[in-house]
């Protein structure tokens, strides 16, 4: 008998709860989604780019787009290296507003070796070490003021750094 | 255990010259062991160095970063004595933190 009367509120408490997420859901979809894609571009591991086996894939999913050359990057890079193992390689440019630079080695079973994140007051110089499979470019692509930049450097090597 | 971090941050008028030396195997994935068989990738992914509350450099490694890595970078408005946090996660969620002051 006192079923009815017990379910009832219970029901539509539920449905109260019901709607309010939806519509909590609702709101969500449109004042965070903008953030959630920044902060996507900004903060996460881009783990595709690093998973893709095609260097140009590579820097298409991370910028979204390709690069142009300039002058205004200076890449070092040995000519020779003799250990694939080690390769020290590093960059500086003369461009403003630096937000990023990136390291790609083409013939790298995974080209995309690193991405370097350059909050504003950081200068954009980067000195690293790499491995390369084989003799290959080492491309560096820096963002600048939202455009994209690279500069090349072919390194002959004489052994792989991957072991085989 | 020891940490795995090694980082020398020297002032340098303007400028703080940060160089970052960490023992890690970064292996791809792609090396075989002595009875053939692939070492499992495992290799650094992130590594954050942090002065005042804000990030100044992130690094973001693949597997082609080589093992033990070393990293310089620089940046502005660091003094001598503030702390300069560094910090990594690898891909098997492996981490190490250190503080070091500026020099």
């Amino acid at each position: 008998m006192t079923t009815p009367f017990n379910s009832l509120p219970v029901t539509r408490r539920l449905i109260l709860k019901g709607t309010g997420t939806i519509a909590l859901a609702g709101l969500g979809m449109i004042s965070f989604r903008p953030v959630a894609a920044l902060a996507a571009a900004n903060d996460k591991y881009p783990d595709d780019a690093f998973k893709q086996k095609d260097g140009n894939e590579a820097i298409k999913l991370l910028y979204g787009r390709t690069a142009e050359p300039s002058d205004k990057i200076k890449l070092d890079a040995p000519e020779i290296a003799e250990n694939g193992a080690v390769v020290s390689v590093s960059v500086s440019t003369a461009l403003a507003d630096v937000t990023t630079i990136s390291f790609v080695v083409p013939e790298n079973p995974n080209p995309l070796a690193a991405y370097y994140r350059i909050p504003p007051g950081t200068m954009p110089n980067v000195a690293n070490r790499l491995k390369m499979a084989k003799t290959s470019n080492v491309i560096v692509i820096v963002e600048a003021g939202g455009k994209l930049y690279s500069a090349a450097r072919e390194v002959k090597v004489t052994i792989g750094g991957c072991g085989g | 255990m020891a940490s795995s971090i090694r980082v020398r941050a020297i002032a340098n008028g303007e400028t703080t010259d940060v160089q970052t030396l960490i023992q890690h195997p970064m292996d791809s994935g792609f090396v075989k062991d002595d009875k053939g068989e692939f070492i499992p990738a495992h290799f650094i992914q992130e590594l954050t160095f942090e002065h005042d509350g804000k990030k100044v450099f992130v690094a973001d490694w693949g597997t082609a970063v080589s093992k033990d890595p070393y990293v310089k970078f620089s940046f502005k408005g660091g003094n001598k004595g503030d702390d300069l946090k560094v910090s990594w996660i690898d891909n098997k969620g492996e981490s190490d933190t250190a503080t070091v002051k500026i020099q």
